[in-house]
């Protein structure tokens, strides 16, 4: 091999130039936002579904929402507690978690996601 | 080898013409696709929104004000975060007015009576029975709700082609060319309007939607509203399909015209002249 000493030499330089963001971050992992309740939403302990479920899939349940509204007309869901919801995330959903920055945003922030609900659902006024 | 490769391109040639041929031949001449695409939106089952408007009452009123009543366009648009561009090429129309003549130009008459000539006529989506916007939306982002007959739309499925704009024979239909939240300021201080009720983006169609939100509570659309609020009661909301509503009373007692019926649309708008 001609040259092989500064073909390897190279190689390692550029190996490690490619890896240097895994250096440079190493154990500096952000660590997961937790969202923040308002007092609302403390006082009323309960969701509209259990909190692991919320936590895995709200948007689940946001888009079988928007589809029973908007395509079949149900207004209303059913918790299984028993409890019955008006289907509306401006009017329910945000009714409690008036936090908008730090219940959705922080979080999605975090997993770099940009849900597109924002484009017309109107966010809620938050007191700075 | 009996085929030689000359053979083959022959028979392949063939082969594929007469393919091709032969699909659009079944295409054509099966019955079932075809001829159901001619037969329209099927017949809505049970309830039937519909909207009488009494142009005399609105008239009189608009008399009254020195620029005339814009209170049902107000509260519509209030309550369904329009924006005003200022310009009218980038109006977002949900309820509007026009000129008699605009309105109703199968009713040409030049010796029209005084009362009406170049007055102005309350117009919304006339939530068609037979709807071509529905008919020619490619994602079915506009569909007409089977169980009340109203012409919705689906602003998470509108893909803005804009074909619903090109059927609709009433202008009914607006293009948000702009995002609403950019609509100019000094035009529209307090926006949005309403917090409880979405906005749109740039790049969808929207129109009338007989206020299904409030409907679905029981109460009357927000242009009825508007106008019961000032005693003048000239629209009027009910159920065509109940032969004892409140709407069907009015028809059985009024003369009533309809925005262009020859076009088969069936209209669920009737205005009484």
């Amino acid at each position: 091999m001609y040259d092989g000493g500064k073909i390897i030499v190279g190689l390692i330089i550029g190996l490690g130039l490619l890896l240097s963001p895994f250096f440079y971050n190493a154990g500096k992992a952000a660590k997961a936002p937790d969202p923040e309740l308002t007092a609302k939403a403390k006082e009323a302990k309960a969701c509209v579904a259990p909190l692991k479920y919320m936590q895995e899939s709200h948007f689940t349940l946001l888009d079988e929402w928007r589809h029973t509204v908007v395509r079949d007309g149900e207004r209303y869901y059913t918790s299984s507690d028993g409890k019955r919801y008006y289907k509306s995330l401006q009017t329910t959903c945000l009714d409690c978690h008036s936090n908008y920055s730090k219940f959705c945003l922080q979080c999605h922030n975090y997993v770099d996601v940009d849900p597109y609900c924002w484009d017309c659902h109107i966010q809620p006024e938050e007191k700075k | 080898m009996g085929v030689d490769r000359r053979e083959f391109l022959k028979i392949a040639g063939m082969a594929a013409l007469f393919g091709l041929g032969g699909k659009a031949a079944v295409d054509i001449f099966a019955p079932g696709e075809l001829q159901a695409s001619m037969e329209g939106i099927p017949l809505t089952k049970g309830k039937r929104w519909a909207m009488v408007i009494d142009i005399r009452k609105c008239l009189d009123q608009q008399a009254k004000g020195k620029d005339g009543c814009k209170e049902c366009i107000m509260a519509c648009h209030r309550a369904h975060n329009v924006p005003d561009w200022g310009d009218p090429k980038h109006a977002i129309k949900w309820i509007w007015q026009d000129t008699f003549e605009h309105s109703f130009p199968n009713q040409h008459n030049p010796f029209i009576e005084e009362g009406l000539r170049h007055r102005p006529v309350i117009l919304l989506c006339n939530h068609c029975f037979n709807p071509p916007c529905v008919r020619v939306c490619p994602t079915q982002a506009t569909f007409k709700r089977e169980e009340d007959g109203i012409v919705c739309m689906d602003m998470h499925r509108c893909i803005g082609c804009r074909f619903c704009m090109a059927a609709c024979p009433y202008g009914s239909r607006s293009f948000n060319w702009g995002d609403p939240r950019k609509a100019p300021k000094e035009l529209n201080p307090d926006y949005p309007t309403n917090r409880a009720y979405p906005e749109r983006t740039k790049g969808v169609v929207e129109k009338c939607d007989f206020c299904i939100e409030l409907i679905s509570k029981g109460e009357l659309p927000a242009c009825v509203q508007a106008c019961d609020k000032l005693k003048v009661h000239a629209l009027t909301f009910g159920d065509l399909a109940d032969p004892e509503s409140n709407v069907r009373k009015l028809l059985s007692e009024r003369y009533t015209i309809r925005r262009k019926p020859e076009l088969g649309t069936e209209p669920n708008l009737f205005y009484i002249v």
